[in-house]
Protein backbone atom coordinates (compact mmCIF):
# COMPACT_ATOMS: atom_id res chain seq x y z
CA UNK A 1 0.00 0.00 0.00
CA UNK A 2 1.49 3.51 -0.36
CA UNK A 3 0.35 6.27 1.88
CA UNK A 4 0.24 8.65 -0.69
CA UNK A 5 -2.51 7.28 -2.83
CA UNK A 6 -4.64 5.55 -0.36
CA UNK A 7 -4.34 8.35 2.42
CA UNK A 8 -8.05 9.41 1.87
CA UNK A 9 -9.28 5.63 2.38
CA UNK A 10 -6.66 5.37 5.59
CA UNK A 11 -7.46 8.83 7.26
CA UNK A 12 -10.91 7.68 6.89
CA UNK A 13 -10.62 4.39 8.69
CA UNK A 14 -8.78 5.36 11.05
CA UNK A 15 -10.82 8.67 12.40
CA UNK A 16 -13.74 5.88 12.44
CA UNK A 17 -11.60 3.64 15.06
CA UNK A 18 -10.59 6.99 16.63
CA UNK A 19 -14.10 8.37 17.35
CA UNK A 20 -15.68 5.10 17.79
CA UNK A 21 -13.41 4.46 20.86
CA UNK A 22 -13.39 8.71 21.61
CA UNK A 23 -17.38 8.95 22.47
CA UNK A 24 -17.91 5.43 23.71
CA UNK A 25 -15.18 6.09 26.06
CA UNK A 26 -16.47 9.33 27.58
CA UNK A 27 -20.22 7.96 27.89
CA UNK A 28 -18.21 5.00 29.86
CA UNK A 29 -16.56 7.67 32.09
CA UNK A 30 -19.87 9.58 32.62
CA UNK A 31 -20.60 6.75 34.71
CA UNK A 32 -18.09 7.40 37.51
CA UNK A 33 -19.26 7.47 40.72
CA UNK A 34 -22.84 6.29 39.50
CA UNK A 35 -21.80 2.68 38.76
CA UNK A 36 -23.83 0.05 40.55
CA UNK A 37 -21.45 -0.79 42.50
CA UNK A 38 -17.85 0.44 44.54
CA UNK A 39 -15.91 -2.43 42.50
CA UNK A 40 -17.88 -2.08 39.45
CA UNK A 41 -16.93 1.90 39.73
CA UNK A 42 -13.08 1.05 40.04
CA UNK A 43 -13.31 -1.71 37.24
CA UNK A 44 -15.38 0.58 34.65
CA UNK A 45 -12.88 3.37 35.30
CA UNK A 46 -10.33 1.36 34.30
CA UNK A 47 -11.54 0.18 31.08
CA UNK A 48 -12.81 3.75 30.16
CA UNK A 49 -9.04 5.12 30.92
CA UNK A 50 -7.86 1.78 28.64
CA UNK A 51 -10.48 2.90 25.76
CA UNK A 52 -9.30 6.66 25.55
CA UNK A 53 -5.90 5.54 25.94
CA UNK A 54 -6.74 3.63 21.99
CA UNK A 55 -8.24 7.06 20.89
CA UNK A 56 -5.27 9.13 21.83
CA UNK A 57 -3.11 6.21 19.96
CA UNK A 58 -5.72 6.32 16.65
CA UNK A 59 -5.33 10.22 16.96
CA UNK A 60 -1.58 10.38 17.11
CA UNK A 61 -1.08 8.28 14.18
CA UNK A 62 -3.59 10.67 12.30
CA UNK A 63 -1.30 13.44 13.80
CA UNK A 64 1.70 11.64 11.91
CA UNK A 65 -0.14 11.43 9.00
CA UNK A 66 -0.30 15.29 9.01
CA UNK A 67 -3.91 15.66 10.00
CA UNK A 68 -3.04 18.00 12.71
CA UNK A 69 -2.42 17.95 16.40
CA UNK A 70 -4.14 15.35 18.67
CA UNK A 71 -5.86 17.21 20.93
CA UNK A 72 -7.54 19.46 18.48
CA UNK A 73 -8.48 16.47 16.65
CA UNK A 74 -10.68 15.23 19.54
CA UNK A 75 -11.19 18.68 20.58
CA UNK A 76 -12.19 20.98 17.66
CA UNK A 77 -13.30 18.92 15.37
CA UNK A 78 -17.40 20.09 13.97
CA UNK A 79 -20.19 17.29 14.86
CA UNK A 80 -20.12 16.85 11.29
CA UNK A 81 -16.66 16.00 10.89
CA UNK A 82 -16.76 12.84 13.68
CA UNK A 83 -16.89 9.31 12.00
CA UNK A 84 -18.05 7.29 14.92
CA UNK A 85 -21.17 5.67 14.47
CA UNK A 86 -24.37 6.95 16.01
CA UNK A 87 -25.22 4.29 18.60
CA UNK A 88 -21.72 4.84 20.41
CA UNK A 89 -22.94 8.83 21.18
CA UNK A 90 -26.42 8.16 22.44
CA UNK A 91 -26.87 9.47 26.29
CA UNK A 92 -26.39 6.82 28.97
CA UNK A 93 -29.96 7.80 29.82
CA UNK A 94 -32.17 10.59 30.60
CA UNK A 95 -30.86 13.45 32.46
CA UNK A 96 -27.46 15.11 33.07
CA UNK A 97 -24.22 13.80 34.64
CA UNK A 98 -24.35 16.86 37.21
CA UNK A 99 -28.01 16.68 37.23
CA UNK A 100 -30.59 13.90 37.73
CA UNK A 101 -28.73 11.42 35.73
CA UNK A 102 -31.05 8.66 34.87
CA UNK A 103 -29.36 6.64 33.54
CA UNK A 104 -29.59 3.10 32.03
CA UNK A 105 -27.49 0.19 33.06
CA UNK A 106 -28.84 -2.34 30.97
CA UNK A 107 -28.28 -0.37 28.17
CA UNK A 108 -24.62 0.71 29.32
CA UNK A 109 -24.13 -3.06 29.53
CA UNK A 110 -25.46 -3.74 26.63
CA UNK A 111 -23.56 -1.11 23.92
CA UNK A 112 -20.60 -2.14 25.39
CA UNK A 113 -20.60 -5.83 25.28
CA UNK A 114 -21.16 -5.26 21.24
CA UNK A 115 -18.85 -2.95 21.21
CA UNK A 116 -16.44 -4.83 22.40
CA UNK A 117 -17.17 -7.75 20.87
CA UNK A 118 -17.09 -5.81 17.50
CA UNK A 119 -14.32 -4.15 18.32
CA UNK A 120 -12.07 -7.35 19.06
CA UNK A 121 -13.09 -8.61 15.91
CA UNK A 122 -11.74 -5.39 14.12
CA UNK A 123 -8.29 -5.34 15.79
CA UNK A 124 -8.12 -8.91 14.46
CA UNK A 125 -8.73 -7.93 11.56
CA UNK A 126 -6.09 -4.79 11.68
CA UNK A 127 -3.13 -7.20 12.87
CA UNK A 128 -2.71 -7.79 9.24
CA UNK A 129 -3.62 -4.48 8.03
CA UNK A 130 -1.00 -3.34 5.34
CA UNK A 131 -0.64 -0.06 7.08
CA UNK A 132 2.25 -1.07 10.08
CA UNK A 133 1.38 1.56 12.70
CA UNK A 134 -2.36 0.52 12.76
CA UNK A 135 -1.42 -3.26 12.58
CA UNK A 136 1.13 -2.13 15.92
CA UNK A 137 -1.22 -0.38 17.43
CA UNK A 138 -4.08 -3.42 16.76
CA UNK A 139 -1.93 -5.52 18.71
CA UNK A 140 -1.14 -3.54 21.47
CA UNK A 141 -4.93 -2.62 22.38
CA UNK A 142 -5.82 -6.29 21.76
CA UNK A 143 -3.81 -7.25 25.05
CA UNK A 144 -6.49 -4.87 26.89
CA UNK A 145 -9.17 -5.59 24.85
CA UNK A 146 -9.03 -9.05 26.20
CA UNK A 147 -10.32 -8.03 30.08
CA UNK A 148 -12.78 -5.59 28.89
CA UNK A 149 -14.87 -8.29 27.06
CA UNK A 150 -14.42 -10.31 29.66
CA UNK A 151 -15.85 -8.22 32.11
CA UNK A 152 -18.84 -7.14 29.78
CA UNK A 153 -19.80 -10.87 29.11
CA UNK A 154 -19.76 -11.46 33.28
CA UNK A 155 -22.41 -8.70 33.15
CA UNK A 156 -24.46 -9.88 30.29
CA UNK A 157 -24.69 -13.48 31.89
CA UNK A 158 -25.60 -12.15 35.18
CA UNK A 159 -28.16 -9.97 34.25
CA UNK A 160 -29.96 -12.32 31.53
CA UNK A 161 -30.01 -15.28 34.24
CA UNK A 162 -30.92 -12.84 36.99
CA UNK A 163 -34.49 -11.79 37.90
CA UNK A 164 -37.53 -11.53 35.63
CA UNK A 165 -36.85 -7.55 35.95
CA UNK A 166 -33.22 -7.78 34.84
CA UNK A 167 -34.04 -10.16 32.46
CA UNK A 168 -36.97 -7.59 30.77
CA UNK A 169 -34.70 -4.58 30.91
CA UNK A 170 -32.03 -6.35 29.42
CA UNK A 171 -34.25 -7.83 26.45
CA UNK A 172 -35.50 -4.42 25.80
CA UNK A 173 -31.54 -2.72 25.63
CA UNK A 174 -30.91 -5.73 23.04
CA UNK A 175 -33.51 -4.50 20.84
CA UNK A 176 -32.53 -0.62 21.16
CA UNK A 177 -29.19 -1.44 20.34
CA UNK A 178 -29.58 -3.93 17.80
CA UNK A 179 -31.50 -0.83 15.30
CA UNK A 180 -28.57 0.92 15.37
CA UNK A 181 -25.88 -1.58 15.67
CA UNK A 182 -25.19 -1.64 12.12
CA UNK A 183 -23.57 1.64 12.12
CA UNK A 184 -20.72 0.18 14.07
CA UNK A 185 -20.22 -2.61 11.73
CA UNK A 186 -20.03 -0.76 8.75
CA UNK A 187 -16.60 1.08 7.04
CA UNK A 188 -18.48 3.60 5.85
CA UNK A 189 -18.52 5.36 2.02
CA UNK A 190 -15.14 4.29 1.57
CA UNK A 191 -14.96 0.42 2.60
CA UNK A 192 -14.16 -0.82 -1.13
CA UNK A 193 -11.22 1.16 -1.09
CA UNK A 194 -9.94 0.24 2.39
CA UNK A 195 -10.54 -3.24 1.46
CA UNK A 196 -8.58 -3.07 -1.55
CA UNK A 197 -5.61 -1.11 -0.12
CA UNK A 198 -5.03 -4.18 2.31
CA UNK A 199 -6.21 -2.07 5.42
CA UNK A 200 -8.53 -4.17 6.70
CA UNK A 201 -11.18 -7.19 5.68
CA UNK A 202 -14.28 -6.72 4.19
CA UNK A 203 -17.25 -5.44 5.92
CA UNK A 204 -19.23 -8.37 4.99
CA UNK A 205 -16.78 -10.54 6.47
CA UNK A 206 -16.36 -8.81 10.03
CA UNK A 207 -20.00 -8.68 10.29
CA UNK A 208 -20.68 -12.44 9.61
CA UNK A 209 -17.87 -12.70 12.39
CA UNK A 210 -19.73 -10.24 14.47
CA UNK A 211 -23.47 -11.67 14.44
CA UNK A 212 -21.59 -15.38 15.11
CA UNK A 213 -20.12 -14.62 17.80
CA UNK A 214 -23.31 -12.76 19.48
CA UNK A 215 -25.17 -15.70 18.21
CA UNK A 216 -23.25 -17.54 20.87
CA UNK A 217 -23.54 -15.81 23.55
CA UNK A 218 -26.85 -15.04 23.33
CA UNK A 219 -27.38 -19.17 23.09
CA UNK A 220 -26.03 -19.54 26.33
CA UNK A 221 -28.58 -17.60 28.25
CA UNK A 222 -31.48 -18.99 25.73
CA UNK A 223 -32.33 -16.03 23.65
CA UNK A 224 -32.31 -14.81 19.90
CA UNK A 225 -33.22 -12.41 17.76
CA UNK A 226 -34.62 -12.99 13.77
CA UNK A 227 -33.37 -10.03 12.18
CA UNK A 228 -29.58 -8.31 11.41
CA UNK A 229 -28.49 -5.08 12.97
CA UNK A 230 -29.67 -1.94 11.79
CA UNK A 231 -28.93 1.48 10.97
CA UNK A 232 -31.76 3.39 11.18
CA UNK A 233 -31.08 6.72 12.01
CA UNK A 234 -28.28 7.25 9.74
CA UNK A 235 -24.34 6.48 8.94
CA UNK A 236 -22.20 7.94 11.55
CA UNK A 237 -19.18 7.03 8.72
CA UNK A 238 -20.84 9.89 6.76
CA UNK A 239 -20.94 12.63 9.25
CA UNK A 240 -24.41 11.84 9.78
CA UNK A 241 -24.93 12.54 13.79
CA UNK A 242 -27.39 13.67 16.41
CA UNK A 243 -27.88 16.43 19.34
CA UNK A 244 -26.09 13.98 21.84
CA UNK A 245 -23.18 14.03 20.01
CA UNK A 246 -23.05 17.80 19.82
CA UNK A 247 -23.51 18.05 23.47
CA UNK A 248 -20.81 15.77 24.43
CA UNK A 249 -18.46 17.52 22.40
CA UNK A 250 -19.43 20.70 24.13
CA UNK A 251 -18.55 19.12 27.30
CA UNK A 252 -15.21 17.31 26.41
CA UNK A 253 -14.00 20.37 24.74
CA UNK A 254 -15.15 22.81 27.39
CA UNK A 255 -11.67 23.64 28.90
CA UNK A 256 -9.73 23.13 26.07
CA UNK A 257 -11.86 25.45 23.84
CA UNK A 258 -11.86 28.21 26.59
CA UNK A 259 -8.29 28.35 27.69
CA UNK A 260 -5.71 25.75 25.75
CA UNK A 261 -3.37 26.97 28.20
CA UNK A 262 -5.16 25.82 31.06
CA UNK A 263 -4.95 22.24 30.19
CA UNK A 264 -1.94 20.98 31.93
CA UNK A 265 -1.90 17.64 29.55
CA UNK B 1 38.83 10.49 16.14
CA UNK B 2 38.90 6.84 14.43
CA UNK B 3 35.85 4.75 14.11
CA UNK B 4 37.00 2.67 17.08
CA UNK B 5 37.09 5.75 19.07
CA UNK B 6 33.89 6.15 18.04
CA UNK B 7 32.36 3.55 19.09
CA UNK B 8 33.93 3.48 21.88
CA UNK B 9 32.69 6.85 23.12
CA UNK B 10 28.99 5.86 22.23
CA UNK B 11 29.07 2.61 23.92
CA UNK B 12 30.53 4.69 26.83
CA UNK B 13 27.19 6.84 26.59
CA UNK B 14 25.01 4.41 26.06
CA UNK B 15 25.94 2.68 29.37
CA UNK B 16 25.73 6.06 31.01
CA UNK B 17 21.97 6.28 29.35
CA UNK B 18 21.34 2.69 30.58
CA UNK B 19 22.72 3.26 33.90
CA UNK B 20 20.83 6.73 34.73
CA UNK B 21 17.43 4.60 33.37
CA UNK B 22 17.97 2.32 36.32
CA UNK B 23 17.08 4.78 38.60
CA UNK B 24 14.15 6.01 37.13
CA UNK B 25 11.08 4.71 38.89
CA UNK B 26 7.55 4.04 37.81
CA UNK B 27 5.46 6.89 39.25
CA UNK B 28 3.12 4.23 40.40
CA UNK B 29 5.16 1.52 41.91
CA UNK B 30 7.68 3.40 43.36
CA UNK B 31 9.96 0.73 44.34
CA UNK B 32 10.61 -0.52 40.68
CA UNK B 33 12.60 0.91 37.52
CA UNK B 34 11.06 1.06 33.82
CA UNK B 35 14.03 -1.03 33.34
CA UNK B 36 12.87 -3.47 35.71
CA UNK B 37 9.49 -3.20 34.58
CA UNK B 38 10.29 -4.46 31.13
CA UNK B 39 9.39 -0.81 29.36
CA UNK B 40 13.15 -0.01 28.27
CA UNK B 41 13.29 -1.36 24.15
CA UNK B 42 16.52 0.49 23.14
CA UNK B 43 18.84 3.05 23.23
CA UNK B 44 20.54 4.37 19.96
CA UNK B 45 23.73 6.69 20.32
CA UNK B 46 24.72 8.89 17.43
CA UNK B 47 27.03 11.80 18.36
CA UNK B 48 26.15 13.06 22.02
CA UNK B 49 22.28 12.77 20.69
CA UNK B 50 20.25 10.52 22.27
CA UNK B 51 17.10 8.36 21.30
CA UNK B 52 15.32 5.81 23.77
CA UNK B 53 12.71 4.05 22.95
CA UNK B 54 10.16 2.73 25.69
CA UNK B 55 7.12 0.31 25.29
CA UNK B 56 3.73 1.23 27.80
CA UNK B 57 2.36 -1.12 30.03
CA UNK B 58 -1.00 -0.13 29.18
CA UNK B 59 -1.52 2.56 26.79
CA UNK B 60 -4.88 4.73 28.66
CA UNK B 61 -1.90 4.67 31.63
CA UNK B 62 -1.38 8.49 32.81
CA UNK B 63 2.01 7.86 34.43
CA UNK B 64 3.64 7.67 30.60
CA UNK B 65 3.56 11.85 30.72
CA UNK B 66 5.31 11.80 33.82
CA UNK B 67 7.57 8.92 33.13
CA UNK B 68 8.82 10.44 29.87
CA UNK B 69 9.29 13.97 32.08
CA UNK B 70 11.72 11.78 34.25
CA UNK B 71 13.37 10.23 31.53
CA UNK B 72 14.44 13.70 30.60
CA UNK B 73 15.33 14.85 33.72
CA UNK B 74 17.72 11.68 34.38
CA UNK B 75 18.94 12.18 30.80
CA UNK B 76 19.78 15.46 30.99
CA UNK B 77 22.40 15.16 34.16
CA UNK B 78 24.88 12.81 31.59
CA UNK B 79 27.74 15.34 30.97
CA UNK B 80 27.92 16.68 27.76
CA UNK B 81 24.64 14.83 26.11
CA UNK B 82 23.20 16.59 22.96
CA UNK B 83 19.61 16.08 22.05
CA UNK B 84 17.58 13.57 23.77
CA UNK B 85 14.63 11.87 22.00
CA UNK B 86 12.03 10.05 24.11
CA UNK B 87 9.33 8.06 22.32
CA UNK B 88 6.34 5.81 23.27
CA UNK B 89 6.51 2.77 20.48
CA UNK B 90 3.67 -0.58 20.49
CA UNK B 91 5.75 -2.95 18.93
CA UNK B 92 6.87 -5.29 19.73
CA UNK B 93 4.28 -4.69 22.63
CA UNK B 94 4.98 -4.51 25.96
CA UNK B 95 3.90 -8.09 28.00
CA UNK B 96 4.57 -9.04 31.86
CA UNK B 97 7.18 -11.45 30.49
CA UNK B 98 9.66 -8.41 29.99
CA UNK B 99 10.18 -8.05 34.18
CA UNK B 100 12.99 -8.60 34.79
CA UNK B 101 13.96 -11.14 37.88
CA UNK B 102 14.51 -8.51 39.94
CA UNK B 103 11.34 -6.83 39.33
CA UNK B 104 8.88 -8.99 40.12
CA UNK B 105 10.91 -9.59 43.88
CA UNK B 106 10.49 -5.63 44.13
CA UNK B 107 6.52 -5.62 43.20
CA UNK B 108 6.03 -8.50 45.90
CA UNK B 109 8.00 -5.75 48.08
CA UNK B 110 5.81 -3.16 47.56
CA UNK B 111 2.48 -5.62 47.85
CA UNK B 112 2.12 -6.49 44.09
CA UNK B 113 2.02 -9.84 42.96
CA UNK B 114 4.03 -10.65 39.67
CA UNK B 115 2.32 -11.83 36.79
CA UNK B 116 2.89 -15.51 35.82
CA UNK B 117 5.64 -15.90 33.73
CA UNK B 118 4.91 -17.40 30.15
CA UNK B 119 0.84 -16.66 30.40
CA UNK B 120 -1.18 -17.31 27.30
CA UNK B 121 -3.90 -15.52 27.20
CA UNK B 122 -7.33 -16.63 28.46
CA UNK B 123 -6.03 -19.52 30.18
CA UNK B 124 -6.33 -19.20 34.18
CA UNK B 125 -3.39 -18.17 35.77
CA UNK B 126 -2.15 -19.12 39.92
CA UNK B 127 -1.20 -15.86 42.09
CA UNK B 128 0.80 -16.24 45.08
CA UNK B 129 -0.06 -13.64 48.16
CA UNK B 130 3.22 -11.50 47.78
CA UNK B 131 3.11 -11.56 52.14
CA UNK B 132 2.56 -15.48 52.81
CA UNK B 133 3.40 -16.87 49.58
CA UNK B 134 -0.01 -18.72 50.34
CA UNK B 135 -2.22 -19.80 47.05
CA UNK B 136 -5.64 -19.83 49.20
CA UNK B 137 -6.57 -16.18 47.39
CA UNK B 138 -9.16 -14.69 45.90
CA UNK B 139 -9.96 -12.71 43.19
CA UNK B 140 -12.03 -9.74 44.62
CA UNK B 141 -11.70 -7.35 41.37
CA UNK B 142 -9.37 -7.87 37.62
CA UNK B 143 -9.77 -3.81 37.51
CA UNK B 144 -7.33 -2.42 40.29
CA UNK B 145 -6.53 1.28 41.04
CA UNK B 146 -4.68 1.44 37.61
CA UNK B 147 -5.05 0.30 34.65
CA UNK B 148 -2.35 -3.22 35.21
CA UNK B 149 -3.38 -3.99 38.41
CA UNK B 150 -5.90 -6.48 40.03
CA UNK B 151 -7.40 -6.48 43.76
CA UNK B 152 -6.94 -9.63 45.44
CA UNK B 153 -7.13 -10.91 49.01
CA UNK B 154 -5.20 -13.76 50.78
CA UNK B 155 -7.10 -16.43 53.00
CA UNK B 156 -4.22 -17.45 54.74
CA UNK B 157 -2.79 -14.49 56.58
CA UNK B 158 -5.94 -12.46 55.88
CA UNK B 159 -4.71 -9.42 53.48
CA UNK B 160 -6.01 -7.79 50.95
CA UNK B 161 -3.14 -7.25 48.10
CA UNK B 162 -2.42 -6.21 44.33
CA UNK B 163 -1.36 -8.32 41.40
CA UNK B 164 -0.44 -7.32 37.67
CA UNK B 165 -2.33 -8.53 35.28
CA UNK B 166 -0.91 -10.76 32.99
CA UNK B 167 -0.54 -9.69 30.02
CA UNK B 168 0.36 -11.87 26.46
CA UNK B 169 0.08 -11.50 23.36
CA UNK B 170 -0.42 -14.16 20.38
CA UNK B 171 0.30 -13.39 16.81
Amino acid sequence: MSIESNKQELTELIYQLADDDFIHAHRGSEWLGLAPHIEEDVAFSSINQDTMGHATMYYRILSELGEGKADDLSHLRKKEQFRNAIILEEKNGTGEYLDSPNYDWAFTVIRHLFYDVAKKIRLESLKQSSYEPLADAARKMLTEQYYHLLHWKIWFKQLMTSTEEARDRMETAIKRVWKDFGGVLTLGPHAEKMVSAGLIEDEAALRERFIDQIQELFNEVNYSIDNEPLMIRGDGRNGEHTEDLEHALKTLSEVYVSDPQATGW
Amino acid sequence: MTSTQDQDSSDVLKAQVHHVLQEVKDPELPSISIVELGMLESISIDGYDVTINLLPTFSGCPALDLIEKDVRKAISDIENIGKTTISFIFNPPWTTDRISPEGREKLKEYGVSPPPAHHIEGEPWKIDCPYCGSTYVTMENIFGPTACRSILYCKSCKNPFEAMKPVATLN
